[in-house]
């Protein structure tokens, strides 16, 4: 068994910046890449794809940035973990194979598949039986809003995923799973921890929340001292590194930019928290009170004593259903009087689309450089601003209406205040709004899959 | 003495769907009784009136000398279905560093915020 696996972060979410993952391959010893490509949406952005071309529906930019690290990877035996499977985990498979087939590796790899998170096909049998799944929040049967559903998709947690690399698979390529599952799986498969090993459990959950947003720990979105932290443009991302008793320390490769230090890691475990005692996941129940972090070096935040509780009897799911239209339309006011003229455009705006009989679910106006961010906090602005952007987004489940608003943008520039420009997109896009539905499942109703493919 | 709380601690905030969560740190751990006593439920319900439409929940991480608040139905929707700009509450955290605190002179000294 190892004494110590380093475990990188190499995309916070997808579309995060490209050369993350290669920079975290080239500069310094790895033994794990974790990359997080899936959003909450992005399924039903997949399923999409797949109904078009059933050989698609997975993250596309997945396979040509592997070939960019594939050789080394193999090489230096660094193992690589992502959810790019997306709704077609075999069609990335498949393509990822091809890929390593042209890097002349064939039989030098195997790719883990992890399936059996995808239950769109079984929804309706499931309803059928009576298993509601009620809204999260709030507490509405999925049964209301069944025919707009587009994908339904569990969280699997780790255990697949530590039982693909269990098996000898290089690469694991999964569908669906918890964002910290990716860090835990390693560690589970390393250091054998059992499945009711909560405390250890826990702090691999705790190790994968503070990496899971690369650079979030490491520097990035950091309010302590934002003006000290340095070189940011060369951000290393995190990398945690990983001890059998399940203690770890956060950390980021030698040479590169932004820092790892205990106020970084503090922002980072309380980003996108609930209620700190119990942080739900497949494989356990963690709890964040009981972290305890302590300065080991430079760029080097050791954290330990991390307790956990048995997991629970539910997965969680991630359904999306379609939920109407909005379109988002911005000008640009310039001074003198810039924020009067916003607002005089505003009124404009709204009295048009009155008369024109457009009705919709929500209007906002927001005024950046004035309130967007802050709202009525912001209070009332000081001086004669040089420029204000007048934003106003409107939602509509009637297309049409959502497409009226788009085209009464531009004119204003003509037939409103003056001083005015930011129009350089023209109409602006009306979006599909794909909404998402968090509920719950029995574990009992999910069979997680693990298949081996040979490059 | 009257102190805005960027003197006392920094946050990071993020969304759980229609709730926007700021987590609050003291900026030193001797400060952490005082965002306690101080940066209530309450208080922070007031502060984000017009904001925030539903509850807030607090909760304490003393061994980070954090606090973790919930602000339920603050993000339009949130996620998706949201028409803010900052739909995934990535700026509420400064919006809570400027609600300004009480403390007592005596404190101020002890902890040489004067």
């Amino acid at each position: 068994m190892k004494e110590m696996i380093r475990i990188a972060a190499g995309q916070g979410f997808w579309g995060d910046l490209p050369e993350a993952p290669i920079r975290q391959v080239e500069g310094g010893p790895i033994d794990y890449l974790m990359l997080d490509y899936l959003a909450e949406v992005t399924m039903s952005i997949m399923q999409k794809q797949k109904a078009r071309d059933p050989s698609a529906g997975f993250a596309k930019d997945f396979v040509p940035m592997m070939k960019r690290i594939l050789p080394a990877c193999v090489e230096k035996n660094i193992r690589v973990m992502a959810n790019a499977g997306g709704v077609n985990v075999g069609g990335c498979a498949n393509a990822l194979r091809e890929a390593a087939r042209e890097l002349g590796l064939a039989g030098k790899l195997q790719i883990g598949v992890v399936t059996g998170d995808d239950i769109m096909s079984r929804l309706d049998g499931m309803l059928d039986r009576g298993i509601e799944l009620r809204n999260m929040d709030t507490d509405e049967p999925l049964a209301t809003i069944r025919e707009r559903v587009q994908s339904a998709n569990v969280y699997l947690g780790a255990r697949p995923m530590a039982e693909a690399l269990n098996r000898g698979a290089q690469i694991v390529i999964t569908g669906r799973v918890t964002d910290t599952g990716l860090t835990l799986a390693p560690m589970i498969h390393e250091f054998g921890w059992a499945a009711d090993d909560w405390h250890r459990l826990a702090a691999g959950t705790i190790a994968g929340h503070i990496i899971e947003c690369g650079a979030q720990a490491s520097g990035g979105n950091c309010q302590y001292e934002w003006r000290s932290i340095p070189n940011l443009a060369d951000v290393g991302f995190a990398i945690v590194e990983a001890s059998p008793d399940g203690t770890f320390v956060v950390t980021k490769h030698e040479g590169t930019g932004g820092w790892v230090i205990i106020p970084s890691v503090k922002e980072q475990l309380v980003y996108e928290m609930g209620n700190p005692r119990e942080y739900i996941t497949p494989d356990c129940v963690a709890d964040f009170t009981t972290v305890r972090l302590e300065y080991e070096g430079r760029d080097r935040v050791r954290v330990c004593e991390i307790e956990g509780r048995p997991a629970t009897e539910f997965f969680k799911v991630s359904i999306s259903y379609s939920a109407g239209f909005k379109s988002i339309g911005t000008l640009v006011y310039a001074w003198p009087d810039a924020y009067d003229k916003a607002k005089a455009a505003d009124k404009i705006l709204r009295a048009r689309l009155d008369r024109l009989g457009l009705h919709f679910d929500q209007v906002l106006t927001e005024f950046v450089g004035v309130n967007a961010t802050h709202g009525l906090l912001a209070g009332e602005p000081r001086g004669d601003l040089p420029e204000v952007q007048l934003r106003v987004g409107v939602r509509s489940e009637n297309r049409s209406a959502v497409v009226g608003f788009t085209k009464e943008i531009a004119p204003l520039i003509l037939t409103g205040p003056p001083a005015v420009t930011g129009f350089a997109g023209g109409r602006p896009k009306v979006e599909e709004i794909v909404a998402y539905w968090p509920a719950l499942i029995p574990k009992s109703e999910i069979v997680p899959r693990v298949d081996l493919i040979e490059v | 003495m009257r102190l805005q709380l960027t003197k006392l601690a920094y946050a990071r905030s993020g969304d759980k769907g229609d709730t926007a969560n700021i987590g609050l740190i003291a900026l030193r751990e001797v400060f952490y009784p005082l965002l306690v006593r101080e940066v209530t439920v309450e208080r922070v319900k007031r502060h984000f009136k017009g904001i925030c439409k539903g509850e807030v929940e607090r909760f304490e991480l003393p061994n980070l000398s954090a606090l973790n608040f919930l602000l339920h139905e603050s993000l339009g929707g949130g996620g998706t279905l949201s028409l803010m700009t900052d739909a995934q509450g990535k700026t509420f955290s400064t919006a809570l560093l400027r609600m300004v605190v009480e403390i007592s002179n005596d404190e101020a000294v002890r902890f040489g915020l004067v």
